[in-house]
């Protein structure tokens, strides 16, 4: 395909994800960051993300499902998951992780199961469209303008 | 000695009283990140090679002490030579925070004069007044910005080149004399 019509497609679906709430100032920083010495910056911290936050989803799984339940140590993973997701710009998943907190320090415990179902939701839909997001980004930069 | 760049007083530094700072063979800043979290590691690490600094980046405040070599139960093992100009912690992390790093340092004869900075998620105002009661150089709030880092880079070498500058003031007016 022609090499405009995927940036355009990118730079049209990059704008959505900043509309949409998904993504934040934060991100246009790590792309600011990014130039030709290292120039799959943001590939390489959004994987990072994701294989962090992962395992953060385990533990707090783990968490959850253990009886009785450990608040502090619930919060303390969601304290970590908030702030990598607010070093890449995730807007929403961060906005819903600190409503977790507050069901934490609450220690109600059906309010965080349901808000970390939350958590997961947009943290999984994030994850897909990052994904075809930066997939459209190298394909715009190794085609050729016809 | 003409040498380009903010950081002339590494190579001068040797030269001033009272300063037992060991030659440095780079002209560059060397910086000493702390951070458990890997994303923020990662990207601290790359804002302060985009503003010219050599950085060593650790997961711990442990670790951060047996680089420096300061941790009691370990000596430094084979970083001779790789002196700290700067050291910038998280302030939430596992085991030993930013906050008793910073004490630690600030409490070592060797390491003191060694700027502190703490980065945090949470801006509180009594967490900010405790580290820089502690000696912290400045406090950042999360996410940290290429802007907080340039500007934290040329406080830095302004003030040390300033403060060089007036003591090379002081001494010609002696010689003068």
């Amino acid at each position: 395909m022609d090499r405009n019509r995927l940036q355009h497609q990118a730079a049209s679906m990059r704008r959505s994800l900043f509309d949409q709430g998904y993504l934040d100032e934060p991100f246009i920083q790590l792309e600011e960051l990014q130039d030709d010495a290292s120039p799959n910056f943001v590939q390489e911290i959004v994987t990072l993300f994701y294989t962090d936050s992962a395992r953060l989803i385990q533990n707090i799984e783990h968490a959850l499902n253990s009886r009785p339940i450990d608040f502090d140590k619930l919060d303390d993973y969601m304290h970590r998951f908030k702030g990598s997701s607010s070093s890449i710009g995730a807007k929403k998943v961060m906005n819903e992780c600190t409503v977790f907190r507050e069901y934490c320090s609450a220690e109600n415990a059906e309010g965080c199961f349901r808000s970390f179902q939350q958590v997961k939701q947009d943290h999984a839909i994030l994850r897909r469209k990052l994904e075809v997001y930066l997939q459209m980004v190298r394909q715009a930069a190794v085609s050729q303008t016809t | 000695m003409a040498v380009n760049g903010a950081v002339t007083w590494l190579r001068r530094a040797e030269e001033i009283d009272g300063y037992d700072l060991s030659a440095s063979d780079s002209e560059e800043v060397h910086v000493l990140a702390v951070d458990d979290s890997l994303v923020d590691r990662k990207v601290i690490e790359r804002l302060l090679k985009i503003t010219s600094c050599k950085v060593t980046a650790v997961d711990s405040g442990r670790r951060a002490l047996q680089f420096l070599g300061l941790d009691e139960e370990k000596e430094a093992n084979g970083f001779d030579g790789l002196k700290v100009d700067l050291i910038i912690t998280d302030y939430c992390m596992p085991g030993m925070t930013g906050y008793e790093l910073l004490k630690k340092v600030k409490e070592s004869s060797a390491f003191r004069e060694i700027p502190v900075v703490i980065m945090s998620s949470e801006n509180v105002i009594a967490r900010i007044d405790r580290c820089l009661e502690e000696g912290a150089e400045d406090f950042i709030v999360k996410p940290v910005k290429l802007s907080d880092v340039k500007r934290i880079i040329d406080y830095m070498t302004t003030d040390f080149r300033e403060g060089e500058e007036r003591r090379r003031g002081i001494n010609k007016r002696k010689l003068r004399d």
